[in-house]
């Protein structure tokens, strides 16, 4: 695009702008300003096994945002992701239960090849039958949600029938590292280059900013849609089994409405709404926050009640900065062109 | 993405003949399955079931499906100008809240109710002014609002739940006719669903809403506010939603911070099946009310049949993606068959 020659002090000054411009960067400041005034009303906040517990609350919604937000770039949505970890995490139960002597990366495996498989319907019916994912991921979320309960009843699998290395991922630190969240972290990190390096990576952008253009410029937009609800699955799946491994129980009721949580994380973490722009790092960053500000408050000893209205307000306020920077990029870029 | 907004309601009648093929032409066919669909469970229930045929299914079915029924009217308006409002239940739990605070201090129940509904009309002003002043999409504003209110519904009454409303208000609420079974407060509902009914399909301001929900841009060309209308929407939605939370804790004789958590993918669900399009610009206030009355309907019967309350979520789904993905086919079939006709005679213009 920028064909004409600029000298090395403008482009070193273009990326140093590039870099505060970019959408993580608000998130990233609200979330360190809140640990730092977390930590200076309340030093223990930052106790090693305070932040290994702020880490393990993130890690399993940071991997929900990190599946959604592909699909959210696509200008899709997928509600059903509460209803396939609750899916997979009840497997896990049963597998555990079952064999007893499992290899745990079977366990895994299983976990996500259930959710990519339950997310291969929606892909299905989304880019192939193209009808709303809107719509779909309700309906799947309603449909997963009735297997899940046909299939566990009033059964519930504890901790104590799990074998202890399983439970141990989410106890056992490497370089004060909980396991699973080493695990999301490589996630994460290999998705952001995914869909930021790869080619395949960079059309979702393309769909989401504007599918029938897309689809004229040769983009195969239905595969890409598809694979993405096919990862939102697996990634859901995938966070149903740390579920299993996080929490002393896997029932019917698992994972029930985590799906309006893990937008909202998407939201804040500024992936726009109707697609097209945001990243998996921003994701993941929002979803550190949302799940910080609980402890947070806590820590400051705000009434517990208050917990949820802080947190409502910190979701508009954020999609409120995302709209005035919008809006203000959108004025100064038509002020460049009429200069030109 | 939406190729059903090129559809033109139907305009070519002027040519066709009896007074009948124009009433045929008028009424809805997708209204009119759903109809049969739903007198046809009736039907199959009755035979099958041996219970269902009572007085107690009407009172006890009806009492269930008004929040819902309440909720979907205005979640209707909203999803047809093209807009979401995912805050109505955490509304529902915030005017309930109120109430069970108020009635807890023991302040007379008019206050309480008349505060609820101050509430709900201050909470849906709110999202009416993000959306339509600050330009927020709806969808993420009303997930913030979502959280907002339930976490005010909490801040308010905690995590107490409060009970003891005056006999007078409860018996009114809960009371049904004996003869037929039917809930006094239904001529209220009916009312409102008649409201509904002239708002969408009989004045400006309807108009204005399928006009918005096809195309913003051809709405204000056409003289809709469009800014006004959508504030105006969120504020109705909102005095919906008190209003359903003021039933709520009169007909379950409670008032707690989690009233109707996570009802509004329920209503939702129930609008969409009832032909509501989620980009809007097409759906009907009759079809709306026949499909959530065909999933109430349904689920009654299930769980006569004692078929647990929680496989039953399988059938809204079900029926949710068939309502979807059901016109898809057929229309692509069609549109196969239209084409195939139309290479044989080459003269035809669109």
């Amino acid at each position: 695009m920028n064909s004409k020659p600029a000298s090395s002090l403008e482009r070193v000054k273009e990326s140093v702008m590039r870099i505060l411009r970019t959408r993580e960067i608000p998130v990233a400041t609200a979330f360190v300003v809140l640990v730092a005034v977390t930590a200076f009303v309340n030093p223990r906040f930052l106790a090693p096994q305070s932040v290994k517990d702020l880490m393990l609350n993130a890690t399993i919604i940071a991997i929900l945002a990190a599946g959604q937000s592909i699909v959210i770039i696509s200008r899709n949505v997928d509600l059903s992701v509460g209803s396939m970890l609750g899916i997979s995490g009840f497997a896990v139960g049963t597998l555990f239960v079952a064999f007893p002597e499992i290899p745990i990366p079977l366990v895994f495996v299983s976990g996500i090849v259930i959710g990519a498989v339950l997310g291969a319907a929606n892909g299905f019916l989304v880019a192939i039958i193209k009808v709303p994912s809107l719509v779909i991921t309700l309906g799947t979320l309603y449909v997963f949600r009735g297997i899940n309960n046909a299939w566990a009843g009033g059964t519930e699998y504890f901790s104590g029938q799990r074998p202890k290395e399983f439970g141990d991922l989410s106890v056992e630190t490497i370089y004060g590292l909980p396991i699973i969240t080493i695990m999301a972290l490589v996630v994460i990190v290999s998705m952001g280059i995914f869909l930021s390096r790869a080619r395949s990576g960079r059309d979702y952008y393309a769909i989401g900013s504007d599918p029938a253009a897309a689809e004229l410029f040769g983009i195969p937009v239905a595969k890409r849609v598809f694979f993405a609800f096919v990862l939102s699955g697996a990634l859901a799946g995938l966070a149903g089994v740390l579920w299993a491994s996080r929490f002393s129980s896997v029932g019917a009721r698992t994972g029930l409405g985590v799906e309006l949580d893990v937008v909202a994380a998407v939201v804040v973490g500024g992936v726009a709404i109707f697609g097209g722009s945001g990243t998996v790092i921003g994701a993941s960053i929002g979803a550190l926050l949302l799940t910080t500000i609980t402890s947070s408050l806590t820590a400051v000893q705000v009434d517990k009640f208050w917990q949820q209205a802080v947190v409502g307000v910190l979701i508009i306020s954020a999609i409120v900065i995302d709209r005035v920077s919008a809006l203000r990029a959108a004025r100064k870029r038509k002020g460049e062109r009429s200069n030109v | 993405m939406s190729n059903s907004k090129v559809e033109v309601v139907n305009e070519n009648k002027l040519d066709k003949g009896s007074f009948f093929a124009k009433a045929w032409e008028r009424v809805n066919k997708r209204d009119l399955f759903l109809l049969l669909a739903l007198f046809g469970v009736i039907i199959l229930n009755s035979i099958s079931i041996p219970n269902f045929s009572s007085i107690t299914t009407v009172g006890f079915l009806l009492m269930d499906v008004i929040p819902i029924l309440l909720l979907a009217l205005t979640t209707a308006l909203i999803i047809i100008s093209a807009e979401i409002d995912l805050s109505i239940a955490s509304i529902v739990g915030l005017s309930a809240a109120t109430i069970g605070s108020i009635i807890q201090r023991g302040d007379d129940m008019l206050i309480a109710a008349g505060a609820a509904l101050l509430v709900g009309l201050i909470a849906g002003a709110f999202n009416g002014f993000l959306v339509a002043y600050v330009g927020l999409p709806s969808l993420a504003a009303t997930i913030g609002t979502l959280a907002l209110y339930r976490g005010l519904a909490l801040v308010v009454i905690g995590d107490a739940s409060v009970g003891n409303f005056p006999e007078e208000w409860t018996s009114f609420v809960q009371g049904r006719s004996e003869l037929t079974g039917i809930p006094f407060v239904i001529p209220v509902v009916i009312v409102m669903i008649v409201w509904a009914i002239i708002v969408l399909h009989a004045s400006p301001l309807g108009r204005g809403l399928y006009a918005l929900g096809y195309s913003k841009e051809a709405a204000k060309f056409v003289g809709v506010n469009v800014e006004w209308t959508k504030f105006v929407l969120f504020v109705a939605s909102g005095l919906m939603a008190s209003i359903a939370g003021l039933y709520w804790v009169l007909r379950y004789g409670s008032a707690r911070s989690d009233s109707a958590a996570g009802l509004e993918l329920t209503v939702i669900a129930a609008v969409l099946l009832g032909g509501v399009s989620i980009f809007g610009g097409r759906g009907t206030i009759p079809g709306v009310v026949v499909s959530v009355m065909l999933i109430a309907v349904v689920t009654y019967g299930f769980r006569l049949q004692r078929i647990s309350d929680v496989i039953l979520v399988i059938i809204t789904g079900l029926l949710l993606i068939a309502s979807v993905v059901g016109p898809n086919i057929y229309q692509k079939i069609r549109e196969k068959l239209d084409s195939s006709s139309r290479n044989k005679k080459a003269s035809s213009v669109q």
